[in-house]
């Protein structure tokens, strides 16, 4: 079960600089550390975030094992016309998993 | 060398050099002694990350189990109501057991006797996920754990292993949680140790943990053996810890250090 928390301004004025905050649910195993037997636990992060404002990429990030679990992304942006963000964290083992949040612009 | 002697005749003797219980009036929750930067990630639900866990746990609330195929909403509906304050009165008396059972053991109870399901294991995220859930729809309720007076023996096993000194440092929760709650401890504060967030993310542990494994953290810390998740002893000091956080708010699922 993934879950992720998104957090954007319902509304915003044209030309406002609003901030998107993000939440994933993910362990994010580093592959640098060893069970009680010795045997290394494998890798298993988020390994790339991406956003979207109505298609056009708007944020991008690629994060490490020195990431913590539960990755928290934040940043800004400038609202220009209502619309969609799309957020997309790829992972290790095929970890993809995808959310969006809508925006009115006036 | 009699100064010495003295000073270690008082350690020797339980309670002996002891402060008093903290006044009701001074309680402070452990949230009153995060960093500005902790304090915000509990307040914004977007940024709890105990909150995807409470996601999870509405997931299971619906989902049909067990040889019953029945959900948690099948019986007790919508959580946002009927779950409302529950959490409050936990560790609660059951009276087929005859002891207080703790809000993890209930919900392993639920889906035991009424979704003839198998017991979630203890930090399980299934059971997390589900504590985390019900105890969300008591954020901000007051604890009124203890009231009920076919605990009080219980109530009382629990606050004599809040005293008992035990351990290869031979302490017990008292010498530090009532005593020295004021002081840091290897730079960390040392807080008062009332459970008004569990189950908890703790950012030490990068996940969400029950008021068990804070306690058994707690214990082998001070180097003694702890005892295994559902033991009695375990649910006797989490009933007296909320007893004596009585009145304060539920926080969780709260964020600590």
């Amino acid at each position: 079960m993934a879950a992720a928390l998104i957090n954007i301004p319902k509304k915003a004025k044209r030309g406002d600089i609003i901030e998107i905050k993000t939440l994933m649910s993910h362990i994010m195993e580093t592959g640098y550390r060893h069970t009680a037997s010795g045997e290394i636990v494998p890798r298993d992060i988020i390994t790339s975030f991406t956003c979207r404002y109505n298609g056009a990429e708007i944020f991008r990030a690629d994060l490490f094992p020195a990431i913590a679990a539960n990755p928290f992304i934040s940043f800004f942006t400038t609202a220009t016309e209502s619309g969609k963000f799309e957020f997309e964290w790829i992972g290790d083992n095929g970890f993809s998993e995808t959310a969006s949040a809508s925006i009115t612009v006036e | 060398m009699r100064l010495l002697g003295a000073i270690v005749a008082a350690m020797l003797v339980p309670g002996a050099a002891g402060a008093a219980e903290i006044p009701q009036a001074e309680r402070r929750s452990g949230y009153s002694f995060m960093t500005p930067d902790t304090k915000t990630m509990q307040d914004d639900d977007t940024a709890n990350p105990g909150m995807l866990w409470g996601l999870d746990g509405e997931a299971l609330w619906k989902r049909k189990i067990g040889s019953a195929n029945k959900s948690c909403a099948d019986c007790h509906s919508d959580a946002g109501t009927t779950m409302k304050g529950v959490a409050a009165h936990y560790p609660a008396f059951d009276k087929a057991l005859g002891r207080p059972v703790d809000l993890e053991q209930r919900i392993n109870l639920c889906r035991t006797n009424h979704q003839q399901a198998s017991p979630l294991a203890y930090e399980s995220r299934d059971l997390l996920a589900l504590s985390a859930f019900v105890a969300r729809q008591s954020q901000g309720a007051a604890i009124e754990t203890g009231s009920d007076p076919q605990l009080e023996p219980f109530l009382a096993k629990g606050r004599e292993l809040f005293m008992q000194r035990q351990g290869q440092l031979n302490l017990g929760c008292a010498n530090c949680h009532d005593d020295n709650w004021d002081k840091r401890l290897a730079g960390s504060a040392i807080t008062q140790a009332h459970p008004t967030g569990y189950p908890l993310y703790r950012l030490e542990w990068q996940s969400l943990g029950s008021l068990q494994r804070r306690l058994r953290a707690c214990i082998t810390g001070i180097r003694a053996q702890a005892y295994d998740y559902g033991a009695p002893e375990l649910v006797e000091l989490e009933l007296y810890l909320m007893s004596r956080a009585r009145g304060m708010p539920l926080e969780a699922p709260a964020v600590r250090p």
